[in-house]
């Protein structure tokens, strides 16, 4: 049950990390509303293959909205024209017969295209790695309700937590600033009793980490939650500005 | 092969208390000059990676993911076991141990059930310390939800991405141990084989998979958990990428498989809309706590369910089972599913769905509150089919979801091969025939965070302290090998895609070895995918080259596996004459079509031996039940 919709495709091609890359056209034809955006890529790629030319190359997983893995730039969106969705929950749907779809890999320096729509977000990693957890091992932990926590909070910090660090609020950025990425971690640990004892140690690694990875400042332009897959809020950055000259005003790390 | 499950004397009770003090020890100061592999960072890889480096190990771990954060375990959505009767409502490590074995269909051994039920107090104790927003009263206090096969609240949950919290909560365990260097990460790469030096798991073949590079790394230990391997039926609701690559060729050096047919299909799934289709997705269990299941009671009614009145409707889950309703095991609610489908009563476009309504629901709880406990599960109903689930019922169908099989392991979660463990789905170990909802997030951090940490000592401490010698001959090998297969995989050039070969395995196995299952069906798709097989290697097209970032290849090592493990599940459901579980034999059901058992002959875990292509030895290991009297499942 292959459908009827005809698209072209503009769709940035790049050999590798040092490459130069372009913009190749290609025909989506067959396509059913029913689709997603990545199965309409799984059928212009086996017509490629059977063509004996090399498939376009884009990070994909779970395929229902929760790995973070897929990060296209759908005609200059993060993820497409809808809100609160990533790419591999945008369906054909979305789109009308022949229409022209631009498609583009995240753009920003801390994420370096590896191939076509492939990038390198490892630098999201180093970032938690810093100091996004709490330092304690396995075993030797209280009951898990020996500290009631408001509901509130609770719920505060699982809004924040949600995020599944795709990147595509640094792609939105025009400064690439991964403040959106960092404060929702920052947050989910603050309003949480068992993040105190790290808390300015927290915010300091963290925010130093995200500039010597490169990111750009924040200037309060918003269009990282307006894109953000999980519509994770803004007011998270508003935050962690707070946490991190509360932590500076009083550090150890001088 | 005398296969030892290695379970300790005594009473249930005592069993893993006994055995952890009876278990060797690993001094301090000698834990750092071990190194351990583990392959794979979902629930149980990046829990065991994080609490051995811990301990002092030096580890190494894996993913095939661009991240160790985006491993499958993130999707789980439903919830997370766990015996620690907050609700007061008659739950206890006993409970929930008799549970699982009865939902299992008796088919799993019962201590290593005892202890996961055990340790399943421990999880949530450390996953709050670590700061999992897990979903709370008013009071402060953490809430519960009941699962299915249960008639208690013993699910702990996080809205409904219960499994993103636990992944992301044992990845900041795993993230503090890589910047304390006590692990060292390599995302993008992927294991191709396993080293062997004298019948021990000394390391592993890698996969580079930006640059294409093949490496060798070793260990005196190799951990897999690299989860289960339900995309042999092409359609699953497992991740693109999930793969049976890992387990597959450790099997093939030697360590046996247990029971490869034991698949479970989820009853609540996303019905499938075209032959585009790349994955199904899943609604979670925990929809069936306030939705109701039904079909309309004549035959081709095709007015809108809104239209359909009470007395037309047949919700045949309350109707058959009434103590259960909704809520009955996986394995029962997917089989009625198809039954119903089967005689006509199907709904939607294609018939192959059933109604999961909620308009009873709302009108009791207000669309708010149900919002609040379901709401990205609607939003991503919706995204999908394009239809309001607040205003018209859900449809929903089957799907492949979860392999209760898996590389035998005894006790100490080693497989037959010494110093190459399991944990995880990747194992067969403690779900039997049929897995409870909510009892996977369970299993995976049971065994990472709280049984590895105590049974792997026990053999490092008997090795020695000597480093691996990495330039044993065996390394080379086994690198060569890995290098010539994936040379013979690009040099054939044929007209077929991997995809192609990979959809027609899926419909074989979907069609004669998934939800119900028959002598004849089985004989059939033994043949039709040794014959695909046999064309894949003559046929298949994969285009590029090793050295550089080719998803094609990568994808084409993953099927060539799935169609031999493919045909191993067929001879596994051939040979278990008796219906179990999620294994349904047409011929073995009773009067009422329920699952027949036949204790006497089948009570064993099936462990089958690789011998060549397609060959298998059959070895048997009893299941034993000294606590739990087996009787015929009652759900009604």
């Amino acid at each position: 049950m292959s459908g009827s919709m005809k698209l072209t495709l503009k769709v940035w091609r790049q050999k590798d990390a040092r490459s130069k890359g372009q913009f190749v056209n290609y025909e989506a034809k067959n396509i059913s509303p029913d689709m997603s955006f990545l199965e309409m890529f799984d059928v212009v790629n086996e017509d490629l293959i059977k063509k004996g030319e090399e498939p376009i190359a884009f990070d994909h997983d779970c395929r229902e909205g929760i790995c973070g893995a897929c990060s296209m730039y759908v005609n200059g969106r993060p993820h497409g024209p809808k809100s609160g969705i990533t790419t591999c929950q945008l369906h054909m749907r979305s789109f009308k017969d022949g229409d022209t779809i631009v498609v583009e890999p995240w753009r920003a320096k801390p994420f370096p295209v590896l191939k076509d729509l492939v990038v390198d977000r490892s630098a999201f990693d180093r970032i938690i790695q810093a100091g996004g957890y709490v330092s304690v091992n396995t075993g030797g932990v209280p009951d898990a309700n020996a500290i009631p926590i408001p509901k509130k909070d609770a719920d505060a910090a699982f809004d924040a937590a949600t995020c599944i660090g795709c990147g595509a609020c640094v792609a939105a950025c025009k400064n690439a600033s991964a403040m959106l990425f960092v404060s929702a971690k920052v947050a989910q640990l603050a309003f949480l009793p068992q993040g105190q004892v790290e808390r300015k140690e927290r915010v300091e690694k963290m925010v130093d980490q995200m500039n010597e990875e490169g990111f750009g400042s924040c200037t309060n332009t918003g269009a990282c939650s307006v894109e953000c897959p999980k519509l994770i809020s803004q007011d998270n950055i508003a935050l962690l500005n707070r946490e991190y000259i509360k932590a500076k005003l009083t550090s150890d790390n001088v | 092969m005398n296969l030892d499950s290695k379970i300790p004397e005594g009473p249930i009770g005592e069993k893993w208390t006994k055995h952890k003090f009876n278990l060797k020890l690993v001094n301090p100061a000698n834990k750092r000059k071990y190194d351990v592999i583990v392959v794979g960072s979902g629930l149980a890889g990046a829990s065991a990676a994080a609490t051995l480096a811990e301990l002092g190990y030096n580890v190494k771990c894996f993913c095939f993911q661009d991240s160790p954060r985006r491993a499958h375990s993130i999707a789980a959505q439903g919830g997370i076991n766990a015996a620690k009767n907050y609700q007061n409502d008659g739950d206890s490590v006993y409970r929930l141990f008799y549970d699982t074995i009865k939902g299992g269909d008796y088919r799993a051994r019962e201590g290593n059930v005892h202890r996961l039920a055990e340790v399943s107090v421990n999880i949530i104790d450390q996953c709050v310390a670590q700061g999992v927003p897990f979903a709370r009263e008013y009071g402060g206090l953490l809430d519960n939800r009941s699962f299915g096969g249960a008639q208690v609240s013993r699910t702990f949950y996080a809205r409904g991405q219960t499994g993103q919290q636990l992944l992301l909560g044992a990845y900041s365990a795993l993230s503090r141990q890589i910047e304390l260097g006590k692990v060292k990460m390599y995302p993008r790469t992927e294991m191709l084989d396993l080293v062997m030096i004298d019948g021990h798991a000394r390391g592993i073949v890698t996969r580079d998979l930006v640059s294409g590079e093949i490496t060798t790394h070793s260990g005196h230990a190799v951990l897999l958990c690299t989860g289960g391997y339900g995309n042999v039926f092409y359609l699953s609701t497992n991740a693109q990428g999930s793969n049976a690559t890992a387990i597959w060729r450790a099997h093939k050096k030697g360590a046996l498989f247990g029971n490869p047919c034991f698949t479970q299909i989820h009853p609540t799934c996303i019905p499938v809309t075209g032959d585009h289709q790349s994955k199904l997705t899943l609604m979670s269990e925990s929809l069936r706590n306030d939705g109701r299941v039904w079909v309309p009671k004549n035959k081709g009614d095709k007015r809108n369910p809104q239209d359909i009145p009470d007395e037309d409707r047949d919700y045949f889950l309350e109707r058959k089972y009434p103590s259960f309703g909704n809520l009955v095991p996986r394995d029962v609610a997917s089989r009625n599913a198809k039954e119903q489908c089967d005689a006509g009563k199907g709904v939607g476009a294609s018939g192959l769905a059933v109604f999961l309504d909620f308009a009873d629901a709302i009108k009791r709880l207000g669309e708010d509150q149900v919002r609040a406990k379901y709401g990205n599960l609607f939003d991503m109903y919706e995204q999908i089919t394009g239809e309001n689930p607040y205003k018209t019922p859900m449809r929903i169908y089957p799907a492949v979801h979860y392999t209760m099989g898996g590389l035998w392991v005894d006790y100490n979660l080693m497989t037959t091969i010494p110093g190459l463990y399991a944990l995880g789905e990747a194992n067969f170990s403690d779900h039997g025939a049929n897995r409870l909802g909510a009892s996977a997030l369970m299993q995976g951090l049971a065994d990472g965070y709280f049984v590895i940490p105590y049974t792997l000592g026990d053999y490092l401490a008997g090795l020695g302290t000597k480093p691996v010698d990495k330039n044993h001959p065996a390394f080379k090998e086994a690198e060569n090998k890995v290098k010539e297969n994936i040379k013979k995989l690009l040099s054939i050039n044929g007209t077929k895609t991997v995809t192609e070969y990979h959809r027609e395995l899926g419909k074989i196995m979907w069609e004669f070895c998934g939800m119900a299952r028959n002598e004849q069906g089985l004989i059939k798709a033994k043949g039709m995918i040794k014959a695909l097989r046999e064309d894949f290697w003559k046929n298949v097209k994969v285009l590029g080259e090793n050295e550089s970032f080719n998803q094609s290849l990568e994808k084409a090592g993953r099927v060539a596996d799935f169609l031999e493990l493919g045909e191993l599940m067929v001879d596994d459901a051939l040979n278990r004459k008796e219906s179990c579980g999620g294994h349904f034999r047409e011929e073995y059901q009773t009067e009422e079509n329920e699952a027949k058992r036949d204790d006497d002959n089948f009570a064993y875990v099936a462990a089958w031996e690789y011998k060549a292509e397609g060959q298998h030895t059959l070895h048997k290991e009893p299941l034993k039940f000294e606590n739990v009297k087996l009787t015929q499942r009652s759900y009604k």
